[in-house]
């Protein structure tokens, strides 16, 4: 589907939408990208946007927190609305006052984010493709020894500039303290961040959490390859406990569950 | 009930990264990066997502303080422009233009400092000319 017959689909959702919301949340066309934006009845829907992606339901939890009555819509892709779900069961957004308009992803766009599921369920503009089975690169990595693995993190990880941008795009991280910033764990004013506490740390927190959406990836400046290990998590959290995140709001995180149910079960 | 990110360039040093400042109803609450921005490509350091925290800082000073009377009294900028230009005259001529120097700032446009090289140069007469970054 080209990119005129996309947005000509987005403006008539994002105007259906604004006859019942009080704002919808989308993208706009600025200074050669697009941004986040709320839309409100009466604006100019001409410069609405496709591309690229960014966190929506980080800023659907901000803007719920903001104005807690306010009914919101958002165009969501696949990654936004498996945020918005685990956001929801873990109290962060209230999902009665969010109107979901699902876009699709192109294939390319699927290929280029090795996204498992390039579709929301609330699809609404766009078509379908197929998602991308298992991340290419855990593979690869499970072809190397064990003295090669950890050779590969340690190197990747000596990278790390400590911007903490990986967790201030998460749209599924929002804890008001984080043990990131905790000089027990991560001491101030030292590069590189310990190996590997500090990546493990934040990686621990994924489990069952992370919608795998490369936000974190896309934001690292030294390209380190964070969504190999969550996408290893990822099928871990599916063959151990047979949970997906962002699959369905009627799921328990497994971190959730008591220990006692999880042990026995 | 208004949501929007307004571009801007990260304040902190001379690379010049592009980043989104998320305004809530008129207050900066936060920090997107500018996926489009040919220098920062979407990524950013621990300043430019820190960017927007003075913004709205308690400690942030919003008008010119002088000293006085052991304390900082609130001033007016014609009485602080005149205060400084009073004293800088005072000192180059007890005690010559290299008593004196200057400190940009990668928080201004290039021609800011540049006039700023100029002032220093031209009308006190000093090199004398240093920069926020090697604070």
């Amino acid at each position: 589907m080209d990119e005129q017959t996309l947005l000509a689909g987005l403006r008539t959702a994002v105007a259906d939408a604004l006859a019942h919301a009080n704002g919808v949340l989308a993208l706009r066309a600025d200074h050669g990208g697009a941004v986040p934006h709320l839309f409100k009845s009466g604006d100019d829907l001409s410069d609405l946007a496709i591309a690229p992606r960014y966190p929506m339901a980080m800023i659907v939890d901000t803007l719920g927190d903001a104005w807690p009555e306010a009914r919101l819509g958002v165009v969501a892709r696949g990654c936004d609305e498996r945020a918005l779900i685990e956001l929801a069961k873990r109290h962060q957004v209230n999902l009665d006052n969010v109107t979901v308009i699902g876009l699709a992803c192109s294939a390319e766009q699927a290929i280029e984010c090795r996204c498992a599921k390039p579709y929301p369920d609330a699809l609404v503009v766009g078509q379908a493709v197929e998602g991308i089975a298992q991340d290419p690169r855990i593979a690869e990595l499970e072809a190397m020894s064990y003295g090669q693995r950890f050779a590969f993190w340690s190197a990747q990880y000596e990278k790390c500039l400590k911007c903490y941008g990986c967790r201030n795009i998460c749209p599924v991280c929002y804890c008001p303290t984080c043990a990131l910033e905790s000089d027990l764990w991560v001491e101030t004013g030292v590069l590189a961040p310990p190996f590997p506490s500090y990546h493990m740390i934040k990686a621990m927190h994924m489990v069952g959490r992370c919608i795998a959406c490369r936000e974190c990836e896309d934001a690292c400046p030294a390209d380190i390859p964070l969504t190999t290990i969550y996408a290893a998590l990822h099928r871990d959290t599916a063959e151990a406990f047979g949970y997906v995140a962002g699959h369905s709001i009627d799921e328990k995180p497994p971190l959730l569950l008591s220990l006692s149910g999880t042990m026995e079960d | 009930m208004d949501y929007r990110n307004v571009l801007t360039v990260c304040p902190y040093c001379g690379a010049g990264c592009n980043l989104y400042l998320q305004v809530l109803d008129g207050r900066v609450i936060g920090v997107l990066p500018a996926k489009q921005h040919v220098i920062s490509e979407g990524a950013l350091c621990i300043k430019g997502w820190n960017a927007a925290a003075f913004v709205h800082h308690e400690d942030r000073l919003t008008q010119p303080l002088a000293r006085r009377n052991g304390g900082f009294e609130p001033i007016s900028w014609d009485e602080a422009l005149d205060l400084v230009a009073d004293k800088l005259t005072e000192t180059v001529q007890a005690h010559g233009p290299d008593a004196v120097s200057f400190l940009s700032s990668a928080k201004c446009t290039n021609e800011e400092n540049y006039l700023m090289q100029k002032f220093a140069r031209a009308v006190i007469g000093t090199n004398n000319v240093d920069h926020c970054a090697r604070l």
